[in-house]
């Protein structure tokens, strides 16, 4: 709780109480349904089933289960477990993301009917994710998708991309681009219209070619944003659930599980709440240590 | 002159690829459109292809009074979980943000640092204990107790947008009432209100699509037939010895109309909801 401490302007000490009620709904609500329950995870997380403490125990075997990490996918492919999946899920979207978002931000700001483009672009961002995995399944799919359809124009055998076990992942990884890209588009092309147009003319006048001022000028001044898009993405990602779950239910053979649905396996279908905890405050941890920078930078701005 | 020639080439080919990249994007969209009004028998053909073209609304009908899982009730359940899952935390966010805005006390930077920490939180981080708490409230496979988590997860990111909006707000006309002897809740109701009126408008937007599009929240704290969220009764449209496409496009098209709908009407507060994060 709050210490209401003495307040500048010599506020009566009955008003200052009265200051109270202001946090109280929202406090009594996160502490409830949001501080507790993260508390009763971690500590869910270094018990066993049978309630007794055992520190990390718990974290060793379940991050080395098979389903979690599995080496020999080194060997002979998918599965490799969804920590890994996970993990080739950040660093294929990641980059990609950062780049198209900024490239069509920069690209339909000097193109006539941009905005309208900017609207196609976006409708992924008002998709509910299940509906998004739907159209996900429907695009990749062997007999009525229109991606294995084009391919196969290429000479590439026809199938259901999200039904094998080598291409799967990397489907719903492509997927997952389509789906998230205008979130970067959106704050880049905000970011933009910061930039003032006297730092551009002179760089004209200067004869700077436009590769030259979009990487000499646009993409330092756009820093900032870059880092807000590289955390919230990376977040986002983490926790992708949604399109996997209805698009390939982590299948086949776990060749697309993620650590979010496998939190979710351990949890609602084989009822092992430590084994949940444990992937769950795991993905936390990530979370938080991702969110660093970006914190520092948001109380910076405060000062 | 090669100059210039060379600048309309250039524009030139930045359109093509524009309109492109913009093709790319509609394909897939345009695929579930072309589905949802197309029989079966012409889906199976491939939806890009032509030589017979029957629209039909027939799938809209079967989604809409589909037997296992009606879309027309889930939608009405969606709403009844979005709506006040809206209000409740705009309301109890944007009051606390208020006071961590301009109420000085011990520990208050802390403590707003603690509840924006929330927001990186998954979900998942909540899911079983989250479970079981509601089971004791007898709260499981009711709208209110979903409608209760919905608010709790939304208020740190509603309290971090709306704090920042209260404090660029000019404080000389609350410190002008407050020496006619106004109370803070007047200040705030009459005064303070009033001015984040697009504050509250973009939050609430951002709110609502996020409850409305939600699948794992339900999907743990829902589970009769008759109370599943349209968002749950998508991927139940699926036929069973066949996966019946068209019906699927519908269901997943109707459920996409209104953050659609409330996007197309709000597109200014919902951009700037989001930009929040870049833009101070």
């Amino acid at each position: 709780m709050p210490v209401l401490g003495t307040c500048p302007g010599g506020d009566s000490v009955g008003q200052t109480r009265g200051r109270i009620f202001f946090f109280l709904p929202a406090l009594i609500l996160l502490a409830a349904f949001v501080v507790y329950p993260v508390i009763n995870t971690v500590w869910l997380s270094f018990q066993t089933p049978e309630g007794e403490f055992s520190f990390f125990k718990n974290y060793a075997e379940i991050l080395s289960e098979p389903e979690i990490v599995d080496l020999r996918g080194f060997k002979r492919g998918f599965p490799y477990g969804a920590l890994i999946h996970n993990i080739m899920w950040i660093v294929i979207h990641l980059p990609l993301t950062v780049m198209l978002g900024l490239i069509l931000a920069v690209i339909l700001r000097d193109v006539k009917g941009g905005a309208i483009i900017k609207s196609i672009i976006f409708l992924g961002m008002v998709t509910p994710m299940v509906v998004g995995g739907i159209i996900l399944r429907f695009l990749f799919d062997g007999s009525v998708g229109i991606l294995p359809s084009f391919l196969s124009l290429f000479g590439v055998a026809r199938r259901t991309l999200t039904a094998h076990p080598d291409t799967a992942l990397f489907a719903l990884i492509l997927g997952s681009l389509w789906l998230w890209t205008p979130f970067s588009m959106v704050l880049y092309s905000a970011g933009l219209e910061t930039i003032p147009d006297y730092v551009y003319e002179a760089a004209v006048i200067d004869g700077a070619s436009p590769l030259r001022i979009l990487f000499l000028i646009t993409v330092p001044l756009l820093r900032p944003v870059t880092g807000v898009v590289i955390t919230m993405t990376f977040l986002w990602v983490l926790k992708i659930f949604d399109i996997v779950y209805v698009a390939t239910m982590g299948g086949p053979g776990g060749a697309s599980n993620v650590l979010a649905l496998q939190m979710y396996m351990y949890a609602f279908r084989q009822f092992n709440a430590n084994a949940a905890a444990v992937v769950a405050t795991f993905l936390m941890i990530v979370a938080l240590v991702v969110s660093i920078p970006t914190f520092r930078a948001l109380r910076g701005d405060e000062s | 002159m090669r100059m210039a020639g060379q600048k309309t080439s250039r524009t030139f080919m930045l359109h093509v690829v524009a309109w492109l990249l913009a093709l790319i994007w509609l394909v897939p969209f345009l695929g579930v459109f072309m589905a949802s009004i197309r029989p079966l028998s012409e889906i199976s053909r491939g939806w890009w292809k032509f030589a017979t073209f029957t629209p039909t609304l027939e799938n809209y009908v079967g989604a809409w009074n589909h037997p296992a899982a009606p879309i027309s009730r889930g939608m009405m359940n969606s709403l009844k979980v979005a709506i006040p899952g809206t209000i409740f935390p705009v309301l109890a966010a944007s009051v606390a943000a208020y006071g961590f805005a301009r109420f000085s006390f011990r520990g208050r930077d802390f403590l707003f640092i603690v509840i924006v920490a929330l927001m990186t939180l998954p979900q998942q981080m909540i899911a079983v204990p989250l479970f079981r708490i509601m089971n004791k409230l007898g709260a499981v496979d009711s709208y209110a107790g979903l409608m209760v988590v919905h608010s709790a997860w939304g208020i740190p990111w509603i309290l971090y947008f709306m704090r920042n909006y209260f404090s660029a707000l000019p404080i000389e006309v609350e410190e002008a009432a407050k020496v006619d002897g106004a109370s803070d809740w007047r200040i705030f109701l009459q005064i303070v209100m009033p001015m984040a009126l697009p504050a509250v408008a973009s939050s609430s937007v951002l709110q609502f699509m996020w409850v409305w599009s939600d699948f794992f929240l339900a999907l743990i704290l829902i589970y009769s037939p008759a109370k599943l969220l349209a968002t749950q009764r998508v991927p139940l449209l699926r036929g069973v010895y066949h996966v019946d496409w068209g019906i699927l496009a519908a269901g997943s098209i109707i459920v996409m109309t209104v953050p659609i709908i409330v996007f197309a009407l709000m597109q200014r507060y919902y951009i700037r909801g989001m930009v929040g994060w870049v833009s101070k």
